[in-house]
């Protein structure tokens, strides 16, 4: 009888340390963030994106698109996603002559002749989604950060509208809202991918410049392109960690 | 020694002065701070579920399948399979969820093919492009070319 109940002590004590641990973990167990997206889950994506500058005609539809999608203000400075037209003169390869007209939202008017020695192409930005992010190491509030699936969001009822993080982005990718007088930027469409969607700039993309692409799948196309291409991010030498690869990127692209 | 400490009311005072203040702060902060701010960083979770709760506006190309699978046939193999419908259709979510809600544009004009085909120097070569005052300069594209699958 002794023996038994010391075994019984023995027994409920060590199941009494151990529903502890389990009980203050099942919450966390249970909560599948983001809440509300049923089925997605945020540790199996790490998001990235691949953009093909060979394949850009500059249209501007990704940025038509993007605007519609994410309810943009139509001005050239409130643009999350925009194209770029570089006109470099292979003389003077130091000072590329650089413009987007209306953020490239009407496509590009003609450049008028050009001398001989001038290459030209479109270069399509948006936020490259870093993963040292220098607008998120400046935030003072903890209102803009990296998710744990690897897009840079903004919580917008927690920005301050300071600025500082405009200022850290080396990309120009950040702006103030004139309407919220908050940060905003893309999302990488974050309401769309994690619904199984593409970002609105890829699905309306007519040649197929721009692709989504989830690193942590090792059956998606970005491994391919990353690997059987010569790609690039911008500014590598600021360390900024960015997920927006290049291909065919020229050395006068800033 | 013990003279130092004869008089130490005004140090009682200052300690409670800060006790205070520092209780203040603790019950500002725990009521200021969301529950959730650092379940992740230096953020707040609920701000990703903000994020991802926005409204959709293009519903995406499979989308369309499901009723239009004849437009889907009509693209296959042709120059312009890859493109998004609502590259040209415009953004038809609402359509999607009620079909009378919105009806897609159904681009004639020339001005929806030649935001493409327009000839520009910094377009990759091997695209097909034209000069539009030369190329029929009077009639609708539609008129020659299948939008859908663009033959002569």
């Amino acid at each position: 009888m002794r023996e038994n109940r010391r075994q019984f002590l023995n027994h409920a004590s060590k199941l009494l340390v151990l529903t502890a641990p389990a009980a203050a973990a099942w919450p966390y167990i249970r909560a599948e963030r983001p809440q509300d997206a049923p089925g997605y889950k945020m540790d199996e994506h790490w998001w990235g994106m691949a953009i093909d500058i060979d394949k850009c005609i500059g249209c501007g539809t990704c940025v038509r698109g993007c605007k519609a999608e994410n309810n943009v203000l139509l001005t050239p400075q409130t643009s999350r996603t925009w194209v770029e037209r570089y006109l470099v003169d292979t003389d003077d390869m130091d000072h590329p002559r650089v413009d987007s007209p209306n953020a490239a939202y009407d496509g590009f008017p003609d450049p008028g002749p050009q001398p001989e020695t001038v290459k030209t192409f479109y270069v399509p930005k948006l936020c490259n989604h870093c993963m040292h992010s220098p607008c998120v190491q400046v935030c003072p509030v903890g209102a803009t950060f990296e998710s744990p699936d690897g897009v840079v969001l903004v919580d917008k009822s927690y920005c301050l509208g300071c600025r500082y993080c405009v200022q850290a982005c080396p990309y120009g990718c950040r702006y103030i809202d004139p309407r919220t007088k908050t940060v905003d930027k893309c999302s990488l469409c974050y309401h769309r991918i994690t619904k199984g969607l593409t970002t609105a700039c890829c699905e309306v993309c007519p040649t197929g410049a721009r692709a989504l692409g989830n690193l942590k799948d090792p059956k998606d196309p970005i491994h391919k392109f990353l690997r059987e291409n010569n790609v690039l991010v911008l500014k590598p030498q600021m360390a900024t960690g960015s997920k927006t690869w290049y291909k065919g990127l020229d050395g006068a692209v800033r | 020694m013990k003279y130092r400490f004869d008089d130490y009311e005004h140090i009682l005072r200052m300690a409670g002065l800060f006790a205070l203040g520092i209780t203040a702060f603790f019950i500002f902060r725990a009521v200021m701070v969301p529950k959730d701010f650092g379940e992740y960083g230096h953020y707040r979770a609920g701000a990703l579920a903000d994020n991802a709760n926005f409204q959709i506006q293009y519903a995406g190309r499979a989308a369309c399948v499901d009723c239009h699978s004849e437009i889907q046939q009509q693209r296959a193999g042709g120059k312009h399979a890859g493109i998004g419908c609502e590259s040209c259709h415009g953004p038809l979510a609402k359509h999607v969820a009620d079909a009378t809600a919105v009806v897609p544009q159904r681009p004639h004009n020339r001005d929806t093919c030649l935001r493409c085909h327009t000839s520009r120097p910094s377009k990759p070569a091997g695209f097909p492009q034209i000069v539009p005052a030369d190329h029929a300069p009077e009639g609708a594209c539609t008129e020659c070319h299948q939008a859908h699958n663009p033959k002569i």
